[in-house]
């Protein structure tokens, strides 16, 4: 039975199901126990778990992300936090040079199904360190697959399908979301990776977005329907794998696209998509340029005023859908 | 925390003729399989790059044969004598590093990142310190798992003993009282580096103090000593569910990797290491314990027998296949 919840909750009910159903899954982080997590989405899960299944751990993110590694190599189904996505950069030797690469480089003979959280994403006064969208920097490693869920419903499918996963997931988590509510089944789901989804359908312009864009990309898209402007928002939902499928079966119907992500446009995740458009059969029949939005080429400024004009506004969204119809 | 400190092992009594020939024979596959891989290098036959473990057989060995047979190992990116130490099959290591589809890693990881997970070695590994971690976990799994009758040992260098991820690791592996062993294999040099340059305190034995961990120091070119402190140091971590610090002091006769050219070292410092060797070392107290000449003879000759098939193996195996590459990326 569906009933609202908060994206947070439903992070943590997938995680609890999955604890409950699955004797090798445990969850490691810093502050992750009494304290619930930075963003409070662990709260509760120490009680029911006790502390040899959430582990506290020291500040310590190549020890602990390695050791996340280590365990998963042996059976093991860790899912680790780190408490702002940014903090991957501390181990990313961990992340990139073995988690991503381990299975492969051993010939196969290996898995590492390990989940790494970390909460991504800007527009709360955090600045340059603890608002980064980075999401590009680990499509580019081939052996992570990564997810990044718009919705309460699609983070608990999502987390599910992340930690029966057999191999390493960057699943990241959109602070802004957190407390966002909507329908969520109380039963386990799962959502399989690389399906993009349709948020709503339209006939004139394919929005390809993903995260908390979706939500500023549905907005933009309500707002022009008055004016017989029919934009569809497809949520990609996980990059890796990437339903390229969909996004082209999407702008062959619409004949326009417009790419939005939180995270810088330059060398970003739409690039790809773009190339991945104008690279199809589609090139022909393409109505008007691939429009890229997204944030501007700098680190995340503090004063908020700046901070909210980094990022892609429903103004510039509009502006680049207006552009695609010129 | 005490350090135990071993002394050289002046007896060979209490062990047999047989478990004696062993270490033997698996010091002399290590420096065969070392000699053979340079060889193979400088005519061309291999690619890539290579990090041979020339004069340490002894702590490649006595470690290796002091871990049980379901313990873990995880290995540096001078890997070979770590992984034949703990029984990897010197075919499919060779293979390996021929880049064939028999090889330990299919060919996908060559001479950096042999592994073997059912001999119980979990990879060598080319970033220096990147294994410390990956062992706390594995340490980690058996303990959530309540297997407490087996260990984790994870190799790294004096270079390495510098780095924040071995750090963090030992912090880790006490504050959560892993069973793993931190084998520090301190072979003189850091690529070209002396330690003196880069620590200002070289008695390695304390970097266990801070962590609160009991360390064991050792001759690591004393084949039995090094046997005798790995044991010692894996039953204290069996007993107190407890990581421990074991030095050995060793040296690498060899270059640090094929494109070394010795500019950091005299040729009369590698030669008076080369005459203590660990394998001449242990060939005098085989012939203090029985053993002929003779038989020691037809050891080293047995072992490059055991090469000639590794390399005749390597050579006739098949090559991976390029289609699929990407398939491999992820598992099912």
């Amino acid at each position: 039975m569906a009933r609202e919840i908060t994206y947070a909750e439903a992070i943590k009910e997938a995680m609890c199901q999955e604890m409950r159903r699955d004797a090798s899954v445990f969850l490691m982080g810093e502050d992750i126990g009494g304290y619930g997590g930075a963003f409070g989405v662990t709260k509760g899960m120490l009680a029911e778990f006790g502390p040899a299944r959430v582990r506290e751990t020291p500040i310590s993110e190549t020890a602990y992300v390695g050791a996340a590694v280590g365990a998963a190599m042996l059976g093991m189904r860790p899912v680790a936090e780190l408490m702002f996505s940014d903090f991957m950069a501390v181990c990313y030797d961990q992340i990139i040079n073995q988690a991503a690469k381990i299975h492969f480089m051993f010939g196969g003979k290996v898995n590492v199904p390990l989940v790494i959280r970390a909460a991504a994403g800007g527009g709360t006064g955090a600045a340059a360190q603890h608002s980064q969208s980075l999401e590009a920097l680990y499509c580019h490693v081939p052996g992570l697959k990564v997810a990044l869920p718009s919705t309460p419903y699609d983070a608990k499918g999502l987390m599910l399908t992340a930690i029966r996963d057999n191999n390493p997931v960057i699943f990241l988590e959109q602070k802004r979301l957190y407390p966002a509510l909507g329908d969520v089944p109380e039963e386990a789901y799962a959502i399989p990776f690389g399906q993009a989804d349709i948020k709503r359908a339209g006939g004139d312009v394919t929005l390809i977005t993903y995260g908390r864009m979706v939500q500023m990309c549905l907005e933009v898209a309500a707002k022009l329907a008055p004016e017989g402007i029919s934009a569809e928002v497809l949520d990609l939902r996980t990059l890796v794998p990437l339903d390229m499928a969909s996004v082209l079966k999407s702008v062959g119907k619409t004949g326009r696209a417009v790419v939005v992500h939180e995270a810088v446009a330059f060398c970003g995740v739409g690039a790809e998509i773009a190339a991945g458009i104008v690279d199809s059969p589609l090139f022909g029949s393409l109505k008007a340029p691939v429009k890229r939005v997204g944030a501007r080429y700098c680190p995340i400024p503090f004063n908020p005023a700046l901070e909210e004009n980094n990022f892609p506004t429903p103004s510039g969204i509009e502006a680049a859908i207006r552009q695609t119809l010129a | 925390m005490q350090t135990e400190h071993h002394l050289p092992a002046r007896a060979a009594a209490p062990y047999d003729k047989a478990f004696l020939q062993r270490v033997m024979e698996r010091m002399l596959l290590v420096r065969k399989f070392e000699d053979r891989v340079s060889l193979l290098f400088e005519q061309g036959h291999m690619h890539g790059t290579t990090h041979l473990c020339a004069g340490e057989e002894g702590t490649a060995v006595g470690t290796g044969m002091a871990l049980g047979q379901k313990d873990y190992m995880l290995s540096t990116h001078r890997s070979h004598g770590q992984t034949l130490g703990k029984g990897v099959s010197a075919n499919a290591a060779m293979a390996e590093m021929f880049g064939k589809a028999t090889g330990t890693n299919g060919g996908y990881g060559g001479s950096m990142h042999i592994a073997d997970i059912e001999c119980g070695a979990l990879g060598s590994n080319g970033i220096v310190a990147a294994n410390a971690p990956i062992a706390c976990g594995a340490a980690l799994a058996l303990k959530l798992r309540g297997e407490t009758d087996r260990v984790v040992a994870v190799y790294f260098g004096d270079g390495a003993s510098n780095a924040g991820a071995m750090h963090e690791s030992m912090n880790l592996a006490s504050a959560w009282a892993l069973p793993v062993l931190f084998v520090l294999e301190n072979n003189t040099y850091g690529m070209s580096t002396p330690l003196y340059k880069t620590a200002a305190d070289t008695d390695l034995t304390k970097r266990a103090l801070p962590y609160a961990i009991k360390s064991f120091e050792v001759d690591g070119n004393d084949v039995l000593a090094v046997y005798e402190t790995v044991r010692a140091a894996r039953a204290y971590a069996l007993e107190h569910s407890a990581p421990a610090l074991i030095v050995e002091h060793t040296y690498r006769t060899s270059g640090h990797s094929k494109s070394d050219d010795n500019q950091y070292r005299t040729l009369a410092e590698i030669a008076a290491w080369e005459a203590k060797s660990p394998i001449a070392r242990f060939g005098e107290v085989l012939l203090a314990n029985g053993f002929s000449p003779k038989e020691l003879q037809a050891l080293e000759t047995a072992a490059e027998r055991a090469v000639d098939a590794a390399e005749a193996y390597a050579r006739k195996s098949p090559s991976p296949r390029p289609e699929g590459l990407e398939r491999a990326v992820f598992a099912d």
